[in-house]
């Protein structure tokens, strides 16, 4: 089944910086529809007022982590089913196992390349 | 004991625990005058065991004078007042100045990217992956950012430290106020940040481990 690529997509980080990189990522593979949100509330919100087909999120933020995040979308009838995959600088085997037992549907370790993420949304999409 | 000698058990705290680790720093007037009080009462004759615990506690009395004069001439308060700070507003700039450069290389990139929608053929896609390229580069602001956060962390530790060693060493009057530890948020424990490259799982290590849960 062909990718949605006009669907809305929100990332999630705290360091601007990163936001614009995976936003100019995600342009170069033909995602133009993306909101950004700079803590766990702030994207709660977001998901619950709009449509997302898909949320990319960081782990390390405060006061809301990502973890947190997607446990409340995993525990949010309206939201339960979205697409979230874990971008993070977090690679220990115990917080890899924490994310899956939340439910995430993939996860991407930082540094990653545009290569590794566009597999991972399309892995994920053609899922959901 | 000898009548009239001091005991030289330790006040219960009022919880009724004897004073352990966590206790206030010993009252040093109150030790001296315990110790006084001992020796006091110890005349005549002593045993052998007896004049070996006054050298003990001459020894003990030595030692801790010499330590305070080592952590005086370390001048701990000025790792606390001066150089912790010092090193902690370095590294913060560090950060922002990685970060404001980080912005500006993103910001040409972004041109160079619109620049190669309006060309065709093999040029444009030189140019997108190149631009592709600098945005993945780019990440390192983020991870650098991650390892200076741990490392002024660990510096605020140090710097607790160290006012617990001046409250435990300083002069009277000299009441150091803690630093309050950092309260963890919940999920806080599974923070680790960035792992040195040695010990990292990478991307494919990821993907097994996700692939092993089915």
């Amino acid at each position: 089944m062909p990718i949605d690529k006009s669907m809305n997509v929100l990332i999630v980080d705290d360091y601007k910086t990163m936001l614009r990189i995976i936003r100019n990522l995600l342009k170069q593979i033909e995602f133009n529809n993306v909101e950004e949100a700079t803590d766990g509330a702030d994207a709660l919100s977001k998901l619950r007022s709009g449509n997302f087909g898909l949320v990319i999120s960081d782990w390390n933020m405060a006061p809301m982590t990502g973890l947190q995040l997607l446990q409340e979308v995993r525990a949010d009838a309206k939201l339960k089913n979205t697409p979230f995959i874990m971008v993070t600088a977090e690679s220990k085997t115990e917080n890899v196992v924490a994310a899956k037992q939340a439910g995430v549907s993939n996860y991407i370790v930082k540094p990653f390349n545009a290569e590794t993420l566009k597999g991972k949304i399309e892995m994920v999409l053609a899922h959901a | 004991m000898r009548d009239g000698a001091t005991p030289l058990t330790r006040r219960p705290t009022p919880s009724g625990q004897a004073g352990g680790t966590n206790a206030n720093p010993v009252d040093r007037d109150m030790v001296t005058e315990v110790v006084r009080t001992v020796l006091t009462t110890m005349t005549g004759d002593l045993t052998a065991n007896e004049t070996s615990l006054l050298h003990e506690v001459e020894a003990l009395g030595r030692t801790i004078a010499a330590a305070k004069q080592d952590i005086a001439a370390l001048q701990v308060d000025d790792i606390k007042a001066r150089d912790i700070p010092f090193a902690t507003d370095e590294l913060d700039a560090i950060v922002e100045h990685t970060a404001a450069a980080t912005n500006a290389i993103l910001e040409s990139c972004e041109i160079l990217d619109e620049v190669a929608g309006t060309v065709t053929g093999d040029v444009s896609t030189r140019l997108q992956d190149a631009v592709t390229k600098i945005y993945e580069a780019c990440s390192f602001q983020d991870i650098t950012g991650q390892r200076i956060t741990k490392v002024v962390a660990t510096l605020k530790t140090i710097e607790n430290k160290v006012a617990q060693i001046i409250a435990t060493f300083g002069t009277e009057g000299e009441a150091i106020a803690l630093a309050t530890p950092v309260s963890s948020s919940p999920g806080s424990d599974l923070l680790n940040g960035p792992q040195l490259p040695a010990n990292a799982m990478d991307q494919s290590d990821i993907d097994k481990l996700l692939a092993s849960f089915g």
